[in-house]
């Protein structure tokens, strides 16, 4: 990857992390860490490897993200303001009365988002599905979907997974948020997914395993796994919960925090990013 | 009289009509093919045709990303799996996300038979009424799931329809016309109204029969579609009687009659008595001898009227 690409999707995770940090520091609460640890991977696809048209969000031949783990919403809504999706104002009505932004992502409210989720297991279903009506309409589209880690304790997840090797569907791309945290602890203390790699292996998947905050790695994992033939793809995203911020960065109870607005003004402070010129 | 060929025969035929003049219809099973009697869809549209395997929620979720991207999924399985163990799935990925999937639930209630309890769902009805934007309907014999799988298919929105798979018996004639939503008149009577569905639909015009014995008119409608209930209907034909019966293959909570009971009970309050399952579970058996067991014969039906009819008196 050249410098100058580099730069800027680097530029743009600071400001997607800028954007998601505001708009839940400003309603006080939300999902910090599991917004913070996608942030790279969800500007790798849109500003880099998704085919998607912001002026036409519904789009027939666009490629599809199900964000299976809902709750990164907060990080979702960041990186489709910036793409022109909604105006990025609308950041702040967060989880405010009406709004079209909720904690968890709704299809039918915000423009630009693919399937409704939030219930853990649910989405890697849709995009398995998505994925087999693409292929039945000879569409070369691909379908994206992030999982979390806690979210791969659910059974569903792995009957999704059985499906789409056994209809070889080399459209379908999913990526695990391997930030080793779920909601009450570390995910080897819990229910340990361990050895992870090896079990989408052993599901008949391509398997790649990265860091999931280096851009250059990203990018080449995607390309990679486009170019497969005959099976799906599973790209397990190495990443640090509620990366970016010292508040919140590998802390245990980081999914659901509290932010004061003190808080909030010492992780501005830290990232260092100023609005003017955005 | 019971019909000549098996519904799941019927459903079949209908589907692979309706699925021939839209492409967008898509069959997703879940290694049930053999029991839903849909290896003739398979065999013409074999592009079209999904068999996930066992794992019913994959299936509800995959059906609502075909949903997603402009198919109309019909999933099928039994009951329970179309249901309640995957209340979730259909809530979230289908119904609150704004998605057409079209639910086939088989072999209803104490349809389940030789199952037995395990595979007994009492409570779909409940469970499906209770999502908002989700029609529940019942297509009770041949001509009616001909009359009614094309407009399931059209109706913009997801259907669960519930619907015994064998030999059912002949409600309809071949002129029947129906209506999307309005229950049928079978039986006009002015002394009590029986309001039924499913497979308890034929005891209910058995029942209208013996009561005649007892110099008691009933009227008798198949509702065949308990959510959105036809408030209309069933409120001008209450206040024509002023008796009123349910009767049905399902719990009696959260029901046709707790939903018929609700609808009265805020706008015209009179004796109701529903036959139904008393909040018991299912067990294995045959069609008549479960009839018995969970008091839904026609003689438990006309039990029920004489009843509301005494307490209109009263």
């Amino acid at each position: 990857m050249d410098q100058e690409k580099l730069l800027f999707l680097k530029d743009k995770a600071r400001e997607a992390r800028y954007l998601a940090i505001n708009a839940l520091g400003n309603f006080g609460v939300g999902h910090v860490g599991g917004s913070m640890s996608v942030i790279e991977v969800m500007v790798a696809l849109y500003y880099s490897e998704m085919q998607v048209d912001p002026e036409n969000p519904k789009w027939d031949d666009r490629d599809r993200l199900v964000v299976s783990k809902g709750h990164s919403g907060p990080a979702l809504y960041s990186v489709l303001a910036m793409k022109g999706y909604f105006d990025r104002k609308e950041l702040l009505t967060l989880n405010q009365p009406g709004t079209n932004l909720p904690s968890h992502c709704d299809m039918k409210r915000t423009i630009g988002i693919d399937m409704s989720t939030g219930s853990l297991g649910q989405g890697i279903s849709a995009a398995v599905g998505m994925a087999i009506a693409a292929k039945l309409d000879k569409k070369a589209i691909k379908v994206y979907t992030i999982i979390g880690d806690g979210e791969s304790q659910e059974g569903q997840v792995w009957e999704a997974a059985l499906l789409a090797n056994s209809r070889k569907l080399d459209n379908l791309i999913a990526f695990t948020d391997y930030n080793k945290l779920q909601l009450d602890s570390y995910t080897d203390d819990i229910n340990t997914l361990e050895p992870l790699t090896d079990k989408w292996a052993a599901f008949g998947w391509f398997v790649q395993s990265i860091d999931g905050h280096d851009f250059p790695a990203l990018i080449e994992a995607i390309q990679k796994a486009k170019a497969v033939v005959g099976r799906p793809s599973m790209i397990i995203l190495n990443t640090v919960k509620g990366k970016g911020f010292s508040f919140c960065e590998g802390v245990v109870r980081s999914h659901n925090m509290v932010i004061t607005q003190e808080t909030l003004k010492k992780a501005l402070e830290e990232l260092n990013y100023s609005e003017q010129g955005v | 009289m019971k019909e000549q060929r098996e519904l799941r025969d019927i459903f079949c035929e209908v589907l692979m009509e309706v699925a021939e003049q839209d492409e967008r219809v898509v069959l997703l099973e879940a290694d049930l093919m053999l029991a839903a009697g849909t290896y003739p869809f398979n065999s013409k549209f074999p592009d079209r045709t999904f068999n996930v395997g066992v794992s019913e929620a994959n299936m509800m979720g995959v059906a609502a990303g075909l949903s997603a991207m402009g198919k109309i999924p019909v999933a099928t399985t039994f009951t329970p799996f179309a249901s309640r163990r995957v209340y979730d799935q259909v809530f979230l990925s289908i119904a609150y996300a704004g998605l057409n999937v079209k639910i086939r639930g088989l072999d209803p209630g104490i349809a389940a038979q030789l199952n037995g309890g395990t595979h007994m769902c009492f409570e779909d009805i409940g469970l499906m009424r209770n999502i908002p934007t989700m029609t529940v309907v019942e297509p009770v014999d041949e001509i009616q799931m001909r009359r009614m799988l094309p407009e399931i298919i059209k109706h913009p929105g997801p259907v669960y329809f519930r619907t015994y798979r064998m030999n059912a018996d002949k409600i309809y004639n071949d002129d029947y016309k129906f209506v999307w939503g309005k229950p049928d008149l079978l039986v006009d009577g002015k002394d009590v109204v029986i309001f039924a569905t499913g497979i308890l639909v034929q005891n209910a015009l058995d029942a209208a029969e013996l009561l005649k014995a007892d110099g008691i008119s009933a009227k008798v409608y198949n509702v065949h579609t308990i959510k959105p209930l036809d408030a209309d209907t069933i409120l001008s034909a209450v206040k024509e009687t002023g008796a009123v019966v349910t009767a049905e293959n399902h719990s009696v909570i959260n029901g046709l009659g707790s939903a018929v009971a609700e609808l009265l009970v805020e706008n015209y309050p009179v004796p109701l008595e529903r036959v139904g399952v008393k909040d018991i579970f299912g067990e294995v058996g045959k069609l008549d001898y479960l009839f018995k067991r969970f008091s839904l014969e026609a003689t438990d039906i006309a039990a029920a009227a004489r009843k509301a009819v005494s307490r209109k008196k009263a």
